[in-house]
């Protein structure tokens, strides 16, 4: 018992972090057709944001955390304007082959700037704790990254159910020629959803920066798990994504506990199954 | 606009273009007198040679899948991997000549790629993709659990070749594993120049150009695509046959994701669709790599990152059509 409630916390928070990193890369491919595979590198440059401001010159980690996922959003707005829109109507396989391209320049840049070696986030006292929940211990860190998780798809969901800016991104992504012929700024609503999404990702890299240590090789490491989750989700569904971040970080958790010799078997296993179940995205028949 | 276009297509695999078919064997021909050319002008670099040849037959096969059919894959080392251990578990259990061996893993990769393909080519674009991951990961996965036969993170060296046909030992120099590597790339080449021109070829140009239209006419779409997949998983067996038995090891990092994406990346630097790029790629690719890479391993990244991206921004087909242009132009104002 103990240990299917240790499975489902491990495997909850670790979803989060999936759902918190991949998200934007669903955005972008639902809403601009687009493949991002460089998506990976702004999770990334928010950990290393953090790490440099907190870690280096000694920020409030708070501060930190809020300067880094701006930041971050604001690199990923900037290089879809300058750049990746000039890419949308391309085919598939240069949008794959430009992205990998700008990932491995952006790994390249990293360890010109940052060197090798693994970079640690300091975490404030308050996150350095843990939390007595009866069973078992529960470091505060993954419960800040649980309730983070919730916050940031409460109020994704709450952003496009109930605002204008929701209704804008619904009809661009349902019809994008359409969206604009009503009148829909559709170049602010891919510019500014590239930018959230990068920013979700930034936060991402902080929240998960102790299950996935951050280093040069990061965009490219986890990058197929980041595409695991969208293609399972569904390319731009919210709740999908969750969905399916939540499933596979528990599937992934549970098979470490129980068959870690086995190593991402059952990961890709359940994947492959899931996609071959619903090729649409898990909540679309 | 319309010759930018064109030019795109042409560079991201998209149709190829049907007009004049060329003979089967040019292009085998030009490849040997490349690796004779090469071997001459550096004799000290063989081991080099036959790392480009094995890698241009991996891309060979790759350029049937993405070039002809239109089939997006990032699991060609899947395939690759299983000529590798094939061939590898073959040698050791069974017999070290290195021709049987090859047949073994052409066999190898074919089966693979036609169970998988029965189920991976249900599904198109982005969900195939994703799939062909999955199906390498999960081979990759399995090899480093069954440590006992595959060696595991080791990887499986306990095998010896034996000389090719009873004749040619594989020196430490590498004279005869580049001459094999080399030969073994001409046929692969001649072959998927006679499949690519053949009727079913045709068939499977037109099955990328509109499946709609294909089965309207009676073709049998799925099993012309899953027959395609089965000779590409073949032609990447017998890649990572020869890579195995020149090495005379198989690693893990046969069936791992760096390899797909790498391939993928060395046929769109060649140029899909028409075979010759596959050859052309994974040499420029190869070579760049080598050169690169002696300096840092981050250099690398470098240089092909920006290479990429030019690529794609500046394709070289478009570069190629407009300077070609720009000296008709200039060849007829001057006379």
């Amino acid at each position: 018992m103990t240990l299917v409630l240790n499975i489902l916390v491990d495997g909850v928070a670790y979803g989060m972090v999936l759902f918190v990193m991949a998200v934007g890369l669903s955005i972008t491919l639902g809403l601009m057709k687009f493949i991002n595979l460089s998506h990976g590198a702004f999770a990334m440059a928010g950990g290393y944001a953090v790490s440099v401001l907190a870690g280096t010159h000694g920020w409030n980690f708070w501060v930190a955390l809020v300067v880094a996922v701006i930041a971050t959003g604001a690199f990923g707005a900037l290089l879809e304007t300058l750049v990746l829109r000039h890419l949308y109507r391309r085919p598939e396989l240069q949008q794959v082959l430009f992205t990998i391209g700008l990932t491995f320049f952006l790994v390249a840049t990293a360890n010109a700037i940052f060197g090798p070696q693994v970079r640690n986030i300091p975490l404030p006292s308050i996150l350095s704790g843990s939390l007595d929940l009866g069973f078992r211990t529960l470091p505060t860190q993954r419960a800040f990254v649980l309730l983070a998780g919730l916050a940031a798809a409460g109020l994704l969901t709450w952003t496009v159910a109930r605002t204008r800016f929701g209704i804008w991104i619904r009809a661009s992504v349902d019809h994008a020629d359409a969206a604009s012929g009503l009148g829909i700024p559709i170049r602010l609503v891919q510019c500014l959803s590239f930018g959230a999404g990068a920013a979700l990702a930034g936060l991402g890299g902080v929240l998960g920066a102790e299950l996935m240590p951050l280093e040069p090789y990061y965009p490219l490491k986890y990058l197929v798990l980041m595409l695991v989750v969208v293609a399972v989700g569904g390319m731009g569904s919210i709740p999908g994504s969750l969905c399916a971040a939540l499933v596979l970080g528990i599937v992934d958790t549970a098979s470490k506990y129980l068959v870690s010799e086995w190593g991402s078997l059952l990961f890709f296993v359940a994947m492959g199954l899931l996609l071959a179940w619903r090729p649409r995205g898990i909540l679309n028949r | 606009m319309t010759t930018h276009t064109e030019a795109s297509t042409a560079v991201a695999g998209g149709t190829p273009r049907a007009t004049a078919m060329p003979p089967p064997w040019r292009l085998p021909l030009l490849t040997i007198a490349a690796a004779l050319l090469a071997a001459f002008m550096w004799p000290d670099q063989l081991g080099l040679i036959s790392r480009v040849a094995s890698t241009a037959l991996l891309v060979l096969s790759l350029d049937l899948l993405v070039g002809y059919a239109g089939i997006a894959t990032l699991g060609q080392s899947a395939l690759f991997g299983a000529g590798a251990y094939g061939a590898g578990l073959f040698a050791q259990h069974v017999s070290g000549d290195p021709l049987i061996g090859l047949v073994v893993a052409a066999v190898a990769g074919a089966a693979l790629a036609a169970a998988s393909g029965a189920f991976l080519l249900r599904f198109e674009g982005f969900t195939l993709l994703m799939l062909t991951i999955a199906l390498a990961q999960i081979l990759l996965s399995l090899a480093s659990t069954f440590r006992g036969i595959t060696g595991g993170d080791d990887g499986l060296s306990d095998f010896t070749i034996r000389p090719i046909l009873g004749l040619w030992e594989f020196d430490l120099e590498g004279r005869v594993g580049a001459i094999y590597a080399v030969a073994v790339l001409a046929v692969g080449l001649y072959l998927a120049r006679r499949v690519a021109n053949s009727p079913f070829g045709l068939s499977i140009r037109g099955i990328h150009e509109s499946r709609a239209r294909m089965a309207a006419l009676g073709t049998p779409v799925r099993k012309r695509l899953i027959a395609i997949y089965a000779m590409s998983g073949a032609l990447a067996g017998v890649s990572g046959a020869v890579t195995a038995q020149i090495n005379g090891i198989v690693g893990l990092d046969s069936l791992g994701f760096a390899l797909s994406a790498e391939s993928l990346v060395m046929l769109v630097l060649g140029g899909a669709g028409n075979l010759s790029g596959a050859v052309v790629g994974a040499s420029v690719f190869t070579l760049l790599h080598h050169t690169a890479a002696s300096i840092d391993p981050y250099h690398w990244l470098f240089v092909i990152g920006v290479a990429l991206m030019a690529v794609v921004l500046f394709p070289p087909a478009a570069l190629a059509q407009q300077i070609w242009a720009r000296l008709r132009a200039q060849r007829k104002a001057s006379s």
